[in-house]
């Protein structure tokens, strides 16, 4: 096949792939069902991969739909689904406004020792049990991260600035929305990631994707034993159109050969060819003719072959490593040991099941962090230990989690927040209230106040009677769901007189009971 | 008196089975040309929906004319303070609210605007109180309360604890107040009705809870912008666990509500419908002692009109 079909197929594919999880990051008024997050990122390679494994079901069997997809046609992935890839798109259509076109990419040799180096060093990571390099480096959760932290507060400044217009003729559709930083130093990752990948695709196209990306790398082994590949014929006049077009630098024009591991199939390379030899062509049908008129490539395809064995094996250590990261939670990890002084450990959203299940699983796409309404999922700093920031967590000086709602459960891609629905939501202790009783105002001032019983939404914490005719809060435990509404609502400076202690692993609370209340008022007491 | 309470009672009785057959127009009508100044400092009703029951009680109270005048802004302020069903009765009752829009619009109000700074994520206490829909149908205007921006600063002199706080930019720009609370139990401060219900048009709350909550509450009341009309929703009335409530157990069906222009009395008279001591509802006494109302319900005129 060669047409610019297929390059619109791509763009096609591209747009509808990055505007929808896009929209997902940036919809900071709860439009889209959350029936539909899961759809929008069902072929995430990453976050399905870790969902697959955690509950193996064709729900979360995108993964594999890639990997399909990848033997079919090569790394068609990484140009129509992955987002960060198809921000590099755009960005190196910018960069190429501004450098001249000619010569800016053109083929180059890969970087192997680095690129197989990131990828084993990922699977060796995560075979003993950290899951920092996929957070780190999986492209689906390095985007969220922008979205999340870069591109969200620039929409919301100009939703501000529309509201604050409207406002002002009286009109409240569109309204103010808070934009409220995260803490420094979670920024300092992303930040590096956007200039990295920023640059480098402004620059050299696809040099990230193909040097550092560990999705790229893995699907590139398979790539090379693709059904559908780009070929050169021998209509070929070796003009070299077609590499200085490669924004993955990956078409040896002169030896009519293009590496496979590194072409994202972009078709660019087939409309650009005045020869019209560049095709998009079946391999089987290939192999007859081209032995016979390119010896260079049997040596090619040997050693294709031998780099696909070995992507297949490293892919199934991929998986292997996260069962065994998984079964590593019995027992404590260690991971867990920088905590805060007041709390004996971080509160993890609701339906995450224990730390270890959550810091297991989460690649801190900030999905999460992004659609809770309270805005009381934040990403760590030190919570987790330095290996697990950016890994989110519940703060509740910054808000607290809202007692009817389960977006976080319902939309989380990896399973790290499994889903829980609100019945089984509003039982799950996740923390437990600690009142700290010589920092109550109604202790110190002798003042009533009662903000913390007052947000409590099972009443384990209640008001009792204090001194005089006061009323001072008291906890009970087991009624405790570590909402964090009395933590929020607690009004003393700078120490909160009560807050919540994370459960290490979630426990189900008493379901408060209830009987009707009575009060005969037939007529008036006054 | 006996005369005009017995025609009260009979407007009330025919109004009520009217209710049912009437289109809601041609009765307020009726009631809006009767506006006279009424001679009673609060009147309480018991017994019908919270529509009829406030058809009545605005109108033994003087009618809506006497408060809204023709063309005049009015802020609308009932509690909506959580993310619950109507059913739970932790905010003020939809179709309550509703009505007194109606009532406005029928006066000759130019506009009429709802908002509360919520205790849970707003929006969702917007939607989910069925008060968004309910004020929308009746021609009013939702309005964010959700961020400092839509707050501007007051300074109060004279309090004793509230020196300053920020207030709703709405709250400036009404011409009218009606301030429609729920009655309910307080775990802070045993009762929450007309006077803590402001605590909704504040941004900082916190200050307020860490500042002497009674007396704030009180010297709010020293504020110039006062709300000309009290409608205290006692329909489903939350006996513990408040304000947020645990479940539908909380709730008793009393089928009341008390409107009044004095917010200490209407706060006083709901105390009492709770079996709940004035005295003991801290704010009370201490926005009686600002000369904010009279919490001695026996030296006012009251109407009580059972439906």
């Amino acid at each position: 096949m060669r047409s610019s079909t297929l390059k619109r197929f791509r763009l096609f594919f591209a747009l509808l792939f990055i505007i929808s999880t896009t929209s997902l990051f940036l919809d900071f008024r709860g439009m889209i069902p959350e029936e539909m997050f899961g759809t929008i990122l069902y072929l995430q390679f990453v976050p399905s991969l870790i969902n697959f494994i955690t509950s193996p079901a064709i729900a979360a069997g995108g993964f594999l739909f890639v990997l399909i997809l990848t033997f079919a046609t090569g790394r068609t992935y990484c140009s129509a689904i992955c987002p960060l890839g198809i921000m590099q798109d755009a960005a190196s259509r910018v960069g190429g406004k501004y450098k001249k076109r000619f010569r800016r990419f053109g083929y180059g040799k890969p970087f192997n020792v680095l690129r197989y180096t990131i990828l084993g060093a990922t699977m060796i990571l995560l075979l003993t049990g950290g899951i920092y390099l996929v957070t780190l480096l999986d492209p689906y959760s390095i985007y969220g991260r922008f979205s999340t932290m870069f591109f969200k507060p620039l929409l919301l400044y100009f939703n501000n600035l529309a509201a604050s217009v409207l406002a002002n003729h009286n009109i409240f559709i569109v309204y103010n929305v808070d934009i409220r930083g995260y803490a420094i130093m979670t920024y300092l990752i992303p930040l590096l990631f956007l200039f990295l990948v920023l640059a480098l695709s402004m620059r050299r196209g696809r040099l990230y994707c193909n040097t550092v990306c560990p999705v790229g790398t893995l699907l590139g082994i398979i790539s090379k034993v693709s059904l559908f590949r780009i070929t050169i014929d021998n209509d070929c006049s070796r003009c070299g159109r077609c590499a200085v077009a490669c924004k993955a630098s990956c078409i040896d024009f002169l030896n009519r050969n293009v590496d496979l591991s590194r072409c994202v199939g972009c078709f660019n390379c087939i409309g650009i060819c005045p020869d019209k030899a560049v095709s998009f062509s079946s391999a089987i049908s290939l192999k007859a003719s081209e032995a016979v008129d390119n010896p260079v490539t049997d040596a090619a395809t040997d050693r294709s072959k031998r780099e696909f064995l070995a992507g297949t094996a490293l892919l199934t250590l991929f998986a292997g490593a996260i069962r065994v990261a998984r079964a590593g939670e019995v027992t404590d990890s260690g991971t867990i040991t920088t905590v805060r002084e007041e709390k004996n450990y971080p509160v993890t959203p609701p339906g995450s099941v224990s730390l270890n299940h959550f810091l297991n699983r989460c690649t801190a796409c900030s999905l999460c962090v992004a659609a809770c309404p309270t805005r009381v999922i934040q990403p760590s700093v030190r919570e987790y230990g330095i290996a697990g920031i950016m890994q989110p967590h519940l703060d509740f000086h910054k808000g607290f989690c809202n007692f009817d709602c389960t977006i976080c459960s319902d939309i989380c891609p990896t399973g790290a927040i499994m889903p829980l629905g609100l019945e089984a939501k509003q039982l799950t202790q996740i923390g437990k209230a600690v009142f700290i009783k010589e920092n109550c105002v109604v202790n110190t001032d002798k003042t009533d106040c009662g903000a913390c019983s007052e947000h409590c939404p099972t009443k384990a914490v209640e008001m009792v009677p204090f001194e005089e005719n006061l009323l001072i809060p008291e906890v009970t435990e087991d009624l405790c769901v570590g909402c964090g509404a009395c933590e929020y609502a607690c009004p003393t400076i700078p120490y909160r007189a009560i807050f919540v202690d994370g459960n290490k692993s979630h426990i189900e609370a008493r379901k408060p009971e209830t009987e009707r209340a009575v009060l005969d008022r037939s007529d008036f007491p006054f | 008196m006996k005369r005009r309470n017995f025609l009260k009672k009979t407007a009330a009785a025919g109004l009520a089975a009217g209710a049912a057959f009437s289109v809601g127009t041609h009765r307020l009508d009726i009631l809006a040309a009767d506006g006279d100044d009424s001679p009673y400092d609060l009147v309480a009703v018991m017994g019908g929906s919270p529509e009829a029951m406030f058809d009545i009680g605005i109108q033994s109270i003087g009618g809506m004319g006497s408060f809204v005048s023709s063309g005049q802004k009015v802020v609308v302020k009932p509690n909506i303070g959580w993310d619950v069903i109507p059913e739970r009765g932790a905010n003020t009752n939809p179709g309550l609210v509703a009505r007194i829009i109606e009532h406005c619009f029928r006066a000759g109000a130019s506009e009429v605007s709802v908002f509360d700074n919520t205790c849970d994520e707003w929006t969702r206490c917007y939607r989910n109180s069925g008060i968004e829909s309910a004020a929308r149908g009746a021609g009013a205007r939702i309005v964010p309360a959700n961020t400092e921006s839509y707050y501007r600063d007051v300074s109060l002199p004279e309090a004793r604890s509230l020196k300053t706080t920020q207030i709703h930019n709405l709250m400036f720009e009404a011409d009218v107040i009606i301030n429609v609370p729920v009655l309910k139990h307080h775990s802070g401060t045993r009762m929450t009705a007309a006077l803590k219900n402001m605590m909704g048009v504040v941004w900082d709350r916190r200050f307020w809870h860490r500042n002497n909550l009674n007396q704030c509450i009180a010297d709010y009341t020293l504020w110039e912008k006062k709300p000309c009309l009290h409608v205290i929703d006692a329909y489903r009335v939350m006996l513990r666990n408040g304000p947020r409530g645990i479940s539908v157990d909380d709730i008793v069906d009393m089928r009341a509500q008390i409107i009044s222009p004095d917010w200490v009395a209407a706060d006083a008279a709901a105390a009492l419908m709770m079996d709940m001591n004035p005295m003991q509802i801290g704010y009370i006494p201490l926005a009686h002692e600002l000369g904010a109302g009279n919490m001695q319900l026996e030296e006012l005129n009251i109407n009580r009109i059972q439906m």
